[in-house]
C-alpha cells in the first residue's frame, strides 16, 4: 500500500500561517524601536530568572534527558497510548471527540458550545485553540470567546497578535497597555495609572462577573496522562482556575502530542517546566482533573484531540523531536534573532526557534519555506530546551529538505544550489582558486565606498537586504608572494 | 472512516515509514526520587518556610494548643490588610464540610459551611477560606489540595479573597516526585504555589490577580 500524502495543517484556518515571510515581516519589526526596547527589557529580566532557578536544581542534566526520553517513548507508542487515554477519560465520564484538522476541531468545539445555549464562553491561555483559529469560528457562529489571561486579554482588547508563547503582549510595555484598558475596558476608571499592580487589578475586576456567570469554558492542556486519564493545566493568576472550575461545561482541546504514558512522568516535567518557562520554582497553580468528579468542578467534559499536522510531522525521522516541546519558551527568551524581531516576524501563533522548526512541519515547508532560515544556528536554544530538541539540527535538516523539495518541484537546480556548485569548482584547484579570487576584483567596480551595494541579478537577491564589502585592491595570496619574495607558498 | 481511525492510522504510517528506536530499557529515570530528609524533617521544614516568603505569602509556625488563637489572629491579620474587606462588616468565614472546627472556634467573624450548594455568586460573597492540605513539597514551596472534605472542593478556595492553609509538619515532603508518590490521581487537584501573580505586564510580577490575593500557610507542629 502506498502511503497517503502528508496531512499538513490547512492554510486558510487558524493561526499558522499569516501570510507574509519571515524577512518581509522581520524587516518591519526591526525598525520599531521600541518594540526593540520592550524586548530586550523582557528577554533579559526572564533569562536571568531562568538561570538563577536551574542553577539550584542539582540534576537538572538528569531532568533533562528523562524529559526527553519520556516523550521519545510517547511518541514511539502514540497510537496504543491515545487509546488509553480515550478510555481512561471515558470510564470517568468525559467525552473524547478526534480532529483531523482545525476545521474539524473548530467544528466540533462549535456545536458543542451551541448545543449547551451559552452565547459566550471564558478561555484559559491555550496554544492549541489559537493554532486552530477557534476564536474566529465561534465568532462566526456568533458566540464570543473571551480571553482570560492577562496577557492575552491586553492582545485581544488590543485587537493584536500574540509575540510570544508564555507573555503574548511582550512587545507592548505598560503605558501602551494601560492605553488599551482605557479605550477598551467600558468599566474602567478613567484615572487608571499604568503601574503593573493596578492594571493587573483593573484585569481582576473586568473578569471578575464574567467568570461567576460563564456556564462554558474553553481550554488547552499542558500534559494528559494516559494511565490515569488525568488533564494537567499550569498556570499563574487563577484564570485557569476559574475557567477549569466554575462553568458547568469544560472543552479541553488539546494537540495528540501532549500525552504522556503515566502519572509518574509528571514527576519530570512539573519540575522542568516552570522553571524553563517563568523562570520560578513552581507556577503558583497547577490544576489536574481526571473526568468528571460529582460535585466538584464542571459536570460536563469534553476532551478534543488534536491531529493538525502532527501525524504529517512525525513522519519525518529527523524532524519529529520537535512534537517533545512542552511550550516552555525558554527557546525564544535566548534567541538573537527573537530578541531583534520579536515574535510577530515569525508569521504564526508558534514563534521564535521553536517555531521555526514546529510551523513549517505543521503546514509543509512549501507554506512556510523563509522559516527554517530564521535563525543564526548559535544553539542557545538547544542549550536551554528543557527536553533537548536539538533545534539548530532540525533547522539544518529542514533546509536541505526544503531545497530538495525545491528541486523537485522545479526539475531544476535552484540559485543556491548552482552557486554551491560553482564554489565547490573554484574551491578544487588552488590555481583556479587563486584566479577566482584575482577576478573578484572587478567587483571594486560596483562599489562605492568601499560597500557594494547593489549587485545585478540574480545575486540583487543578496544585496537587497545586505551590503556587501568591497573586495580588497589585492588578495592575501598576492600580498604575501610580494612581502615574501622567495618563499614557494 | 471516522477522525479517530483516520488520525490513528496516520500515525501508524507515519511512525511504519521510519519506526523509532525503541527504548527497551525504559526511560532513564536517573533524576532524585527523594530529597536528603525524611518528611517532616525539621530542615524541610525551614525549607517551606523560606521558600514559602519567597513567593510573598505568609507564613505562620502553630503548635496544637494555640493553633486556633493563631488562625483567628491571622484571619485578622489578613482581613485588615484586604483591599475590599470592608472593616466595617462581620467577615464571612468558609470552611470545608470535614474541616476540625475547633481550628476556627476563636475565629471572629460568621462560619459558614461549604455544603457544595452555595454558587460561585454566594462564595464571591465570602471573605475568607480556611483549609487542611494533602501535602506540602517544600523545594517549591507549594501546597497541595486534592479536595478531601477538610480541603473542599475546588471552587472553595479559589474565590474568596484570603486563603488560610494549615500544612502538619509530617505532610511536609522534601521533592516533587516525593509528592506525586503519594497524590491520587483520581483525585482533582490543586497545587498551589504562593498567592496568584502575573508576571504579563513587562515580566514584572504583581501578586494577587484572580486567585486568592493573600494566601497564609500555617506550619502546625508538635501533634502527638
Amino acid at each position: 500500500m502506498t502511503p497517503d500524502p502528508p496531512a499538513y495543517a490547512p492554510h486558510d484556518v487558524g493561526g499558522l500561517h499569516t501570510g507574509m515571510t519571515f524577512p518581509e515581516a522581520a524587516r518591519a519589526a526591526l525598525g520599531d524601536s521600541q518594540l526593540r526596547r520592550n524586548l530586550r527589557a523582557a528577554t533579559a529580566t526572564i533569562r536571568s530568572k531562568r538561570s538563577a532557578v536551574v542553577a539550584e536544581v542539582e540534576d537538572w542534566e538528569e531532568l533533562r534527558e528523562a524529559g526527553k526520553q519520556i516523550k521519545a517513548d510517547a511518541m514511539s507508542r502514540l497510537p496504543e497510548l491515545l487509546e488509553q487515554l480515550e478510555e481512561q477519560v471515558t470510564a470517568r465520564h468525559g467525552v473524547v471527540h478526534w480532529a483531523r484538522d482545525a476545521t474539524e476541531a473548530n467544528r466540533i468545539v462549535t456545536d458543542l458550545v451551541v448545543a449547551t445555549g451559552a452565547r459566550e464562553v471564558v478561555k484559559v491561555k491555550s496554544m492549541a485553540t489559537q493554532e486552530i483559529g477557534l476564536n474566529e469560528a465561534l465568532d462566526a457562529a456568533g458566540i464570543a470567546a473571551y480571553e482570560t489571561d492577562l496577557a492575552e486579554l491586553i492582545v485581544q482588547l488590543g485587537h493584536d497578535f500574540p509575540s510570544h508563547i508564555l507573555v503574548p503582549a511582550i512587545h507592548r510595555n505598560r503605558s501602551e497597555i494601560r492605553d488599551i484598558f482605557l479605550r477598551e475596558m467600558p468599566d474602567v476608571d478613567p484615572g487608571l495609572d499604568d503601574e503593573p499592580r493596578v492594571l493587573a487589578m483593573a484585569a481582576r475586576r473586568h473578569l471578575r462577573r464574567k467568570f461567576l456567570e460563564a456556564r462554558v469554558a474553553i481550554s488547552g492542556a499542558n500534559f494528559a496522562v494516559a494511565e490515569t486519564g488525568t488533564l494537567v493545566v499550569v498556570e499563574s493568576e487563577g484564570n485557569g482556575r476559574m475557567c477549569l472550575t466554575l462553568p458547568e461545561t469544560l472543552i479541553t482541546v488539546m494537540g495528540i502530542e501532549k500525552v504522556l504514558p503515566q502519572w509518574t512522568d509528571l514527576e519530570v516535567f512539573l519540575q522542568l517546566l516552570p522553571r524553563s518557562s517563568t523562570g520560578e520554582r513552581m507556577n503558583p497553580y497547577t490544576s489536574m482533573w481526571t473526568g468528571v468528579t460529582p460535585g466538584d468542578g464542571p459536570q460536563a467534559f469534553h476532551l478534543v484531540l488534536l491531529d493538525n499536522g502532527r501525524s504529517a510531522t512525525l513522519a519525518d525521522e529527523r524532524g519529529r523531536e520537535v512534537l517533545h516541546c512542552i511550550r516552555c519558551s525558554a527557546c525564544l527568551n535566548v534567541c538573537p534573532v527573537y530578541e531583534r524581531t520579536g515574535g510577530h516576524a515569525y508569521g504564526s501563533v508558534y514563534p521564535g526557534p521553536i517555531g521555526a522548526v514546529l510551523t513549517p512541519q505543521l503546514t509543509g515547508i512549501a507554506t512556510s519555506p523563509t522559516l527554517p532560515y530564521a535563525s543564526t544556528l548559535c544553539g542557545a536554544c538547544y542549550e536551554v530546551c528543557p527536553v533537548k530538541i536539538d533545534i539548530p539540527s532540525v533547522l539544518v535538516h529542514l533546509r536541505a529538505r526544503h531545497v530538495e523539495e525545491q528541486r523537485r518541484e522545479h526539475q531544476m537546480p535552484t540559485a543556491e544550489a548552482i552557486a554551491m556548485a560553482a564554489t565547490a569548482w573554484a574551491m578544487e584547484q588552488p590555481r583556479r582558486w587563486a584566479r577566482v579570487q584575482r577576478f573578484s576584483r572587478l567587483g571594486r567596480l560596483l562599489s562605492r565606498r568601499g560597500r557594494i551595494t547593489r549587485l545585478p541579478p540574480p545575486l540583487s537577491a543578496w544585496t537587497s537586504s545586505r551590503d556587501l564589502p568591497a573586495p580588497p585592491e589585492q588578495t592575501f595570496r598576492e600580498w604575501w608572494a610580494e612581502t615574501h619574495p622567495g618563499d614557494p607558498n | 472512516m471516522s477522525a479517530r481511525q483516520v488520525v490513528l492510522e496516520r500515525i501508524r504510517q507515519a511512525l511504519a515509514a521510519d519506526p523509532p528506536t525503541p527504548t527497551d530499557q525504559g526511560v532513564a529515570r536517573t533524576y532524585r526520587t527523594k530529597g536528603r530528609h525524611e518528611p517532616g524533617a525539621t530542615a524541610l521544614l525551614d525549607l517551606l518556610e523560606e521558600r514559602t516568603l519567597d513567593y510573598r505569602a505568609a507564613f505562620l509556625r502553630a503548635t496544637p494548643e494555640l493553633l486556633a488563637t493563631q488562625i483567628a489572629a491571622a484571619l485578622a491579620d489578613g482581613l485588615a490588610r484586604a483591599q475590599d474587606g470592608g472593616g466595617h462588616v462581620i467577615p464571612r468565614i468558609l470552611v470545608p464540610p470535614g474541616l476540625d472546627r475547633q481550628w476556627v472556634s476563636e475565629a471572629d467573624g460568621e462560619i459558614v459551611a461549604d455544603d457544595a450548594t452555595l454558587t460561585p455568586a454566594t462564595l464571591d460573597t465570602m471573605h475568607a477560606v480556611v483549609t487542611a492540605c494533602a501535602l506540602a513539597i517544600a523545594e517549591t514551596g507549594t501546597i497541595v489540595l486534592d479536595g478531601s472534605s477538610d480541603q473542599g472542593r475546588r471552587m472553595a478556595t479559589l474565590i474568596p479573597d484570603l486563603h488560610i492553609c494549615v500544612v502538619h509538619g509530617r505532610q511536609v515532603v522534601g521533592t516533587v516526585p516525593e509528592a506525586l508518590a503519594r497524590l491520587d490521581a483520581s483525585r482533582p487537584m490543586t497545587f498551589i504555589s504562593g498567592p496568584s501573580a502575573t508576571s504579563d505586564i513587562e515580566l514584572d510580577r504583581v501578586e494577587g490577580v484572580h486567585g486568592p490575593r493573600q494566601l497564609i500557610v500555617v506550619l502546625l507542629t508538635g501533634v502527638p
